[in-house]
């Protein structure tokens, strides 16, 4: 089987969109100045009860989560070995990237101390082994670079095509030690996310006085992999689905159809395995207690229980709304289920509550706006997408 | 004025002390401070000057036991000009042992006459507890116990005023192991009008308001459970008390003579009873000198009013402070934290709905195409 | 809130234990919640409910003997020193549970946990445990990521919010000071006691047991998340949670993430494994085709 191969989009980078992008990200950028100058108070909206607002709970645990469609699809291609979505795996890649250099610049903002996270790499003698937050760090952080240097043949591929000579020689003689390395990175890329992402359910483990039932769980881990699988493909079928719309692209259809069924099992898996632990472990009552609680816990399961309804159907297989609005549904849920296991499960005792402050809101805005920018000029610029040239025979 | 003058001068000499001394001005303004201290309105004080100008004052037989004429002496050493007198010429005092010129048989005599004379009347002072064991003999007078010249002038009383705290209820003598089972005048006298005022000794003002207010509209003071005048006794000496600020603080003097010793800060921890011992020291000094009370003088207050504190619970050691409600300024357990602004709550609004907004938009547009069939719109 | 019981903990470590084997290897923890033992040389503080007046004199001490900066709060204008919960410069704190006309004073400050969550918790050992058990913090280590905040149970290390370069602010029981703590020092009833666990027990329970009917008869923190050094005595009337004292068992905080992190990651066995296995699968797959070697 023999893909189109991928190509640069092209095209005018500043279009109204972009341009609105930008505006959002500059507005985000004077706010990180409030930030850095007048501390975290002045900033964000957190206390001392909840010490953990939206850029832990949205920027880095469902970022993180949004970035793992690299992941996912190499754990198909590559270790179920379907070749044939190939053409689905670089723009998941820079997805991923993307998706995690903001998550690991948002823990930059985030934490009080920044100038010192030197020292999680290097001070290897102070590791504490105890904590799931050190491995997430260190995975995350080697994972930023093996997620750019999975995406990087796609970089080399224009230099060797179009770059300066500089370029080209460099491109020259780093493809094939590169592609010998290859392999070897890809399993690294595998093997990363698989441990810190089962890790960030570990993380709200360790409170587990303050979880809500239905939120926590002796699988967290077990979990949260599976969450980032599934918003991890939900999050290829949106992005193709939003590039070939907005970029004007031919469209994925028929691959994303086949993924269809492979999406709807692993959101069952999901559903069957928290309600089975919740009912094993007696918590299943708590969901039909009215309230808050209750009320978003169904809404989760409604938005991860529908699409996988819809994506066994055969319109999933043929029509691109119906893959994108299951895809919005499983993004929806699976984002709440983060959110809602950092956040709304998460109570330190009465009197405390948490929202977001503007510039908080603004700061987040910002980095999400800044992601979309880089993304448009990296498909415009180098070969991403390989249904860029439209009209052409499989 | 010349207080050796005032005994020799007996009792009728007193009306000649306003003559010389108390000019009505500062007759009104002790009058005003008796009703302020009472709780009575401005226009009592001109009422209670009006009542002491009658030739006819209320008769007052004051009798002392077991006591050591404190509370006499401080009513006779207020250094306001005439308060003394003043108290003293309201009333005609028919029976008084420190104050009487006349001695032995002769004043005994006096005692017969004024009860018989004001029988049902008289306003009976008593100072002093009363020994109860082995027949109250261990406190005579002509050769009569106090229980029973108590019991006897107390059933032709008008009304009773048990002044300081042995008579209130039973002071120094009963202290443990009280061997001579001393006992406060409400123990023995019963169905009389009682007011008790007790302190050691017992500030002479609370006595004055009580007796203007008897003798001016012949009412007693509104009074607590144990009989003492709300006005006075109705709350602790922590409440008012100057250090106060310092308790909240928690700046506590921790011995005589320490920093915080010298700084003024709270006794609280030296074993004052002020959080506990109902009266109103912290107010109304001693003598009308600022200052002038234990707590003033840096030594902490010992409970004199109390029956349970005074000369029962050890001078140093601490009392769980008398509070009705929480402190209002401390926080709660579940004090409330973080806040929202509209503007935060906007944004994400704006954010979400956006989001989710431009999801449901692009599904329908994207319904409207055919299935498989390609297609672009710009965004 | 719903919370969880230990039974329910450990029925879910069963779960876990067995969808283990699914994917990703969850281990078993099924063995019971084993503390930290105390150490007779562990140092601690006995707070007594029924004996603090509230004075705050120990709030007081503790700012000056740990040099924090007034907690200004304006009540009608005037501005009081008057924190309101621990904070970025409160390291102990008085405060009132209110129970209709009722109301009984709490401290607060660290409990120095036997296990503590905020050093499980730490990435690079910022809290360490002493030779005394006092968990003391280091800010030269701190990378000010809060995760000891969400991961204490009772809600004790404090961020400077409003500082561009903050650190943690939690009770070390005055280590720095030769004499003990500022706050047993001061009290002027004893509601506050500093001393070695074991004897602190020992005066807990003698107090207990000397007046009868006056204290419940439960001492928080004996066994409450496998033990603290902290001891609480409370009022038979007043219960330990309407003192604002969470509802928790004796499993230490940390208990169950750690058998995770342990079990997966003992000796890196299982992540290099899984490392040889994925590798040689991709290996083999990115052989086949040219075309599908590269991303």
């Amino acid at each position: 089987m023999s893909h189109a191969p991928a190509t640069p989009v092209g095209g005018k980078l500043t279009t109204p969109f972009f341009n609105f992008m930008a505006l959002v990200a500059l507005a985000g950028a004077a706010a990180l100045v409030v930030r850095f100058a007048q501390g975290l108070g002045a900033a964000t909206g957190m206390t001392d009860g909840y010490a953990w607002g939206i850029w832990i709970a949205l920027d880095v645990v469902v970022g993180t989560a949004l970035g793992c469609g690299g992941y996912a699809m190499a754990l198909l291609v590559y270790l179920a070995n379907r070749g044939k979505y190939h053409p689905l795996v670089r723009p998941a890649m820079l997805t991923g990237a993307l998706g995690y250099t903001f998550a690991a610049t948002s823990i930059i903002v985030d934490v009080g101390r920044y100038w010192g996270i030197w020292k999680i790499p290097t001070y290897v003698a102070w590791w504490n082994f105890d904590s799931a937050l050190l491995e997430v760090a260190l995975c995350v952080m080697t994972y930023v670079m093996v997620l750019w240097i999975e995406f990087s043949p796609s970089i080399l591929e224009r230099w060797r095509a179009s770059g300066t000579p500089g370029q080209r020689s460099f491109a020259e003689s780093a493809g094939p030690r590169l592609d010998r390395a290859l392999p070897w990175i890809i399993a690294l890329g595998l093997l990363l996310p698989t441990m810190h992402q089962s890790s960030l359910g570990t993380v709200m483990m360790l409170p587990f006085s303050k979880m809500h039932a239905l939120w926590f769980s002796p699988l967290l881990p077990l979990l949260f992999l599976v969450n980032c699988l599934f918003l991890g493909y939900a999050m290829v079928v949106a992005e193709s689905t939003l590039s070939s719309t907005g970029l004007g692209t031919r469209r994925e259809t028929r691959l994303l159809g086949a993924l269809a069924p492979t999406m709807a099992w692993v959101l069952i898996l999901f559903v069957v395995l928290r309600f089975g632990d919740l009912a094993l472990r007696g918590s299943l009552p708590a969901a039909f207690v009215a309230g808050k609680y209750a009320a978003w816990f169904w809404l989760e399961t409604l938005l991860l229980l529908a699409p996988a309804v819809v994506l066994l159907g055969r319109n999933a297989r043929e029509r691109a709304s119906t893959q994108f609005g299951a895809a919005l549904s499983m993004l929806a849920g699976g984002i709440l289920y983060r959110f809602d296991t950092y956040i709304l499960a998460y109570d330190p005792g009465s009197g405390w509550s948490y929202f977001p402050s503007a510039l908080e809101i603004l700061i987040t805005a910002g980095f999400v706006a800044a992601e979309v920018m880089i993304y448009l000029w990296i498909v415009r610029r180098f070969p991403v997408l390989s249904s860029a040239t439209p009209a052409e025979s499989r | 004025m010349d207080r050796d003058a005032l005994q020799v001068s007996n009792l009728t000499g007193a009306a000649a002390a306003i003559a010389s001394g108390v000019g009505r001005r500062d007759f009104l303004k002790i009058c005003s401070l008796a009703a302020a201290a009472v709780g009575l309105p401005a226009s009592a004080a001109e009422k209670m000057a009006a009542r002491v100008a009658l030739p006819k004052k209320p008769s007052v037989i004051w009798l002392q036991f077991q006591e050591c004429t404190g509370c006499t002496e401080s009513l006779l050493r207020t250094s306001h000009p005439g308060a003394a007198e003043l108290i003293l010429d309201l009333i005609s005092l028919d029976y008084s042992e420190t104050l009487m010129a006349a001695a032995g048989h002769q004043a005994e005599a006096s005692l017969a006459e004024a009860v018989k004379e004001n029988d049902g009347k008289f306003v009976l002072v008593v100072e002093g507890a009363i020994p109860v064991k082995d027949g109250g003999i261990y406190c005579k007078i002509g050769d009569r116990t106090a229980l029973d010249m108590l019991k006897d002038v107390a059933s032709h009383a008008g009304a009773v005023i048990a002044i300081g705290s042995c008579a209130s209820w039973g002071g120094i003598p009963s202290a443990d192991p009280n061997p001579t089972g001393a006992t406060g005048v409400p123990d023995i006298v019963k169905g009389k009008p009682l007011v008790t005022i007790p302190g050691c000794p017992a500030n002479p003002y609370n006595l004055l308001g009580v007796v203007l207010q008897y003798a001016t509209f012949g009412t007693l003071p509104e009074l607590d459970a144990k009989l003492r005048p709300k006005f006075a006794y109705g709350r602790v000496i922590h409440d008012d008390c100057p250090r106060r600020a310092h308790f909240d603080a928690g700046r506590f003097a921790q011995r005589y003579g320490d920093e915080g010793s010298r700084q003024g800060w709270c006794l609280y921890k030296m074993g004052c009873k002020g959080p506990r011992t109902h009266a109103n020291c912290s107010l109304l000094n001693f003598g009308e000198v600022i200052g002038a009370w234990p707590i003033g003088i840096g030594a902490q207050c010992f409970g004199c009013t109390e029956k349970e504190l005074a000369f029962r619970v050890p001078l140093f050691q601490t009392v769980e402070p008398e509070q009705l409600s929480p402190p209002g300024m401390y926080p709660s357990v579940n004090a409330k934290h973080g806040e929202v602004s509209p503007l935060a709550t906007g944004l994400a609004g704006v954010a979400v709905g956006a989001a989710v907004g431009a999801g449901i938009a692009m599904t329908r547009k994207l319904g409207q195409e055919p299935a498989e069939k390609d297609g672009g719109e710009e965004e | 809130m719903t919370t969880l019981t230990r039974r329910q903990l450990l029925q879910g470590a069963a779960v876990a234990g067995a969808a283990g084997a699914a994917a990703v290897a969850v281990p078993s923890v099924a063995e019971a919640a084993s503390a930290r033992a105390r150490q007779p040389g562990d140092v601690g503080l006995l707070y007594d409910s029924t004996l603090c007046i509230g004075c705050r004199a120990c709030v007081t001490k503790c700012k000056s003997a740990n040099n924090l900066p007034v907690d200004a709060m304006n009540i009608n204008g005037v501005p009081y020193d008057a924190p309101d919960d621990l904070n970025a410069t409160t390291k102990t704190v008085i405060q009132v549970a209110a129970q209709g006309d009722r109301f009984a004073f709490v401290k607060r400050q660290c409990m120095q946990c036997l296990d503590p969550a905020c050093v499980s918790a730490c990435m690079i050992k910022a809290y360490q445990k002493g030779p005394d058990g006092v968990i003391g913090y280091d800010q030269s280590r701190c990378l000010g990521d809060r995760y000891c905040q969400i991961a204490c149970p009772f809600n004790v290390p404090k961020f400077q919010w409003s500082k561009a370069v903050p650190v943690m602010v939690k009770c070390e029981m005055c280590r720095h000071r030769k004499e003990g703590p500022a706050c047993s020092e001061v009290c002027p009833r004893q509601a506050v006691v500093f001393g070695k666990v074991p004897d602190l027990l020992a005066e807990a329970k003698r107090r207990q047991a000397a007046s009868p009917g006056k204290y419940l008869a439960r001492i928080y923190g004996e066994h409450e998340v496998g033990g603290t050094q902290c001891l609480y005595l409370t009022a038979a009337d007043v219960p330990f949670e309407t003192l604002g004292l969470p509802k928790v068992d004796g499993t230490p905080q940390p208990h169950l993430s750690t058998s995770i992190q342990h079990g997966v990651y003992k000796g890196m066995i299982a992540p290099v494994a899984l490392y040889a296995a994925i590798g040689l699968a991709v290996w083999r797959n990115t052989r086949k085709g040219d075309e599908e070697k590269k991303p």
